[in-house]
């Protein structure tokens, strides 16, 4: 029993250092998120024209697909720490992130192939 | 208003007691602990409280004074009373025993759980250890030393009382003056204890603990460091090994 418990600890340790980590990432791709739409805004702002820059561009996929990636680790992690302190529900308290974490990866990843990859 | 005299509000009973209100003198330089012990002496022999020193060391005498938790020896009403009218209360997060003290097993039980207490390896044979002190370590370790377990912090910790198995401020604070503890030779076993959500993981750095202690202690700090030491050692190992 001793053991069970302090390998939960150990995981719940792991999973804040995962966090923190993907923190430290999500700093970053922010501000270079919040500079990119300020220069991406200066000329008035179309599908065509952002669609014109980011279209076949490897270095913005890969940007914003570290974005997710980060987003992925970060978010799902800190929803199992509200709901672990908020709703004693073994069920919701491990499905809620899970899911949020699916969504993230899938709806983040096909929005990053959309613009580099996608047609208007 | 009366300057003359104060009007207290003394928690009576356990936790299903309440307030009652007595009339104390005012005097110069007085303190809380001397409030209670006057009513104690003049008006109601009945009340129980805790206190030894009186002179701030020994952590005995911390209540719950106008709805914040504080050493009441060191704390003089002419700086906390807003009006002639003090409320006196046992501290919170911690069972009552009656009136104003509180039953403190589990603060101190938590100290041990956190692995609080030093182990060295060498013996009287040995030649002493020298720590130098100025080295990073034992400037971290100073910073938390002067601890004197009066249980401020873990009174005025929001997480203690929504968690009961989290082992507060105190005792983490503990935990990390050991971990700069050069000498100390079972910290695997304390970074095992303080790891998680019953450890330091759960605090959720409002800093409470480190506004109230009355040593001026910052234990959000310490708990600040022990999540990374911990996070760190749990994913990538630490000088004394992998958790």
């Amino acid at each position: 029993m001793g053991q069970a418990v302090s390998s939960v600890a150990i995981l719940q340790a792991k999973l804040w250092y995962y966090q923190r980590i993907s923190a430290m990432v999500l700093a970053l791709c922010v501000a270079v998120h919040l500079i990119i739409i300020y220069i991406a805004v200066q000329d008035g702002l179309t599908a065509n024209e952002i669609l014109g820059r980011t279209r076949g561009n490897w270095g913005f996929a890969l940007f914003y697909e570290i974005f997710v990636l980060a987003c992925f680790v970060h978010a799902p992690i800190g929803l199992a720490n509200i709901l672990r302190e908020n709703i004693q529900n073994a069920f919701l308290n491990r499905a809620l992130p899970l899911l949020l974490a699916a969504l993230i990866l899938i709806l983040g990843t096909m929005a990053v192939i959309g613009v580099v990859w996608g047609q208007p | 208003m009366n300057q003359s005299i104060l009007n207290v509000k003394v928690w009576r009973g356990t936790q299903d007691g309440g307030f009652v209100e007595y009339k104390v003198p005012r005097a110069a330089n007085q303190t809380v602990l001397d409030v209670v012990t006057y009513i104690q002496r003049k008006l109601d022999p009945t009340l129980s409280y805790r206190f030894a020193c009186r002179v701030g060391m020994c952590g005995s005498c911390a209540m719950t004074v106008n709805g914040k938790a504080r050493w009441t020896c060191r704390t003089h009403v002419a700086k906390i009373a807003d009006s002639d009218t003090l409320e006196i209360a046992p501290l919170d997060n911690l069972p009552i025993i009656k009136d104003l003290a509180t039953d403190m097993t589990e603060f101190f039980d938590k100290m041990s759980k956190a692995v609080g207490y030093f182990k060295g390896e060498q013996t009287r044979h040995d030649d002493f250890a020298k720590v130098k002190p100025d080295s990073e370590e034992r400037q971290l370790a100073n910073a938390g030393i002067e601890c004197i377990g009066c249980g401020v912090c873990y009174a005025s910790c929001e997480v203690v009382s929504a968690r009961e198995s989290y082992l507060g401020p105190a005792a983490l604070n503990r935990a990390w003056t050991l971990v700069n503890d050069e000498r100390d030779s079972q910290q695997l076993d304390r970074l095992r204890a303080v790891a998680g959500d019953a450890g330091c993981h759960s605090c959720h750095t409002q800093g409470t603990c480190s506004e109230r202690c009355p040593k001026q202690i910052e234990p959000t700090a310490g708990i600040a460091g022990l999540k990374k030491i911990v996070g760190r050692a749990a994913v990538m190992g630490s000088k004394w090994g992998k958790l």
